[in-house]
């Protein structure tokens, strides 16, 4: 048998509140399964197994504080020998006084839904807003489409007072740490290009015509596959610092920088994006966006980024600089795509233009390499039915 | 259809992509993308979700005519029967 731990939820956070159990001991698990779900900063955490084999118990409460690399549960997983054995020591867990972590017997299995501690559904702002001003969500009635609550059915805060001065809280301190980490630690250099988008958004227009919104693309999409293409090449900008040495990464796992509406960002993995074709990777940006906007994402999507891009979209400005989120090396920023006169064979028409910007790591890479990146996204975009 | 029935749907469908937004405090004539601050993945997912309910295509070419909250209920109204 082994322990479980919890795992590693990106560079910014170190733990988690245990909000609800998905599997009964003795439950046969497979790779993928989600056997439970953590609150945090960022919103609900789905954890994942990643072999096939049995769940034998939890070892955490509802309601109790899981630090990152605490045990969670006992699982016997089918490539190991039956017997009870346990290499390692069992760390220790370090959670409120109140709340121990006990071992559950099998007859305090979790009850079905609805279960005490359950998480209460409730949009991203509205949560944020609610543990701010120390709101119980238990005790709001919700009023959103899908029986969650939004930010019209909490209290109205008191009015008159200016609101006092406050350190930042929920997703906002969980990006203050990233960045402050990444600005002290990263010596950040920054490249700036200017890429003809012109075919890629006829490439995109001819293949929306006559389709199902359902099977439409985005430019974005091409954005987000031309980088993982380069990346893939690239390998000074593909991969993790960790422990004072730079480790490329074979695949690519390429984070997205999503908004959350009132709330701040977050930038989940796709995995193996350098594997998907074009209709794959926008079905998997769409799941993506809206499990994040409904702040329900998995913890190996926090993690695992090899590298992050952050596009602005069509509303918003010409250039973006991004902010390496550590232990990454590299972020490409897109602006926002807008015509200008630009000049092709010696004629000046209008084109489609967007910005694009690298910041780097020059503990791993410098100028002159990151310059070719840029210059193999800009080669791939601009013949995008090769994409 | 007419114009309450498709005022109502296009409200319905924006509620599940902005939640904390009433869509009877927007300005109708303001941009649709600013009023509800959606970004071209959620409004790609509110004409794919009005595409699944009402049966009526949307094609992109159709997209400038939806930039504001009325000049969307006016589409949907003249498209869906």
């Amino acid at each position: 048998m082994t322990q479980f731990l919890m795992p590693s939820l990106g560079a910014d956070m170190d733990a988690g509140k245990m909000v609800e159990w998905l599997v009964q001991p003795g439950a046969r698990i497979k790779r993928g399964d989600i056997i439970a779900v953590v609150e945090t900063q960022k919103g609900a955490i789905e954890i994942e197994v990643f072999d096939a084999g049995v769940f034998e118990r939890p070892l955490i409460q509802l309601g109790a504080k899981v630090p990152v690399g605490a045990p969670m549960a006992v699982i016997r997983y089918d490539n190991e020998p039956a017997e009870p054995v346990s290499a390692v020591p069992a760390p220790t867990v370090e959670v409120p006084a109140a709340a121990p972590p006990v071992e559950a017997p099998p007859a305090a299995a979790p009850p079905a839904r609805p279960r005490p501690g359950a998480r209460i559904e409730a949009s991203p702002v509205a949560r944020r807003l609610a543990a701010e001003a120390g709101i119980d969500l238990a005790a709001v009635r919700p009023s959103g489409p899908h029986g969650e609550i939004v930010l019209a059915d909490l209290p109205a805060a008191p009015s008159g007072a200016a609101a006092p001065a406050q350190p930042p809280t929920g997703m906002r301190a969980a990006i203050a740490a990233a960045m402050s980490r990444s600005k002290r630690e990263i010596p950040h250099y920054y490249l700036a290009h200017s890429i003809d988008v012109s075919a890629a958004e006829s490439f995109v227009s001819r293949h929306n015509e006559g389709r199902e919104p359902a099977e439409r693309l985005l430019l974005g999409v091409l954005l987000a596959r031309a980088v993982a293409l380069a990346a893939r090449k690239y390998q000074e900008f593909n991969g993790h610092y960790v422990e004072g040495a730079y480790r490329p990464s074979t695949p690519v796992h390429l984070g997205i920088a999503i908004n959350i509406r009132g709330t701040g960002l977050v930038a989940p993995a796709i995995h193996d994006t350098d594997q998907l074709g074009l209709t794959t990777l926008m079905a998997a940006m769409r799941d993506l966006v809206v499990r994040v906007r409904g702040g329900r994402f998995r913890a190996s999507e926090l993690s695992d980024s090899t590298i992050t891009i952050s596009s602005l979209g069509e509303r918003g400005v010409e250039t973006l600089f991004g902010v390496i989120y550590p232990p990454q090396v590299a972020i490409v920023g897109f602006g926002t795509p807008v015509t200008r006169p630009w000049v092709i064979d010696g004629m000046i028409g209008p084109r489609r233009i967007v910005s694009v910007t690298l910041a780097g790591d020059h503990r791993v890479s410098d100028g002159h390499r990151g310059a070719m990146f840029l210059g193999a996204i800009e080669d791939l975009l601009e013949k995008p039915e090769a994409l | 259809m007419n114009t309450l029935e498709a005022d109502r749907i296009l409200a319905e469908e924006l509620r599940r992509i902005a939640p904390d937004v009433d869509a009877t405090s927007v300005d109708r004539g303001g941009d649709l993308r600013e009023e509800f601050d959606i970004d071209s993945m959620d409004f790609l997912n509110l004409v794919t979700a009005l595409n699944k309910r009402l049966g009526i295509p949307i094609p992109d070419a159709d997209y400038p005519r939806l930039g504001t909250y009325a000049g969307f209920v006016a589409y949907l109204s003249e498209k869906a029967g």
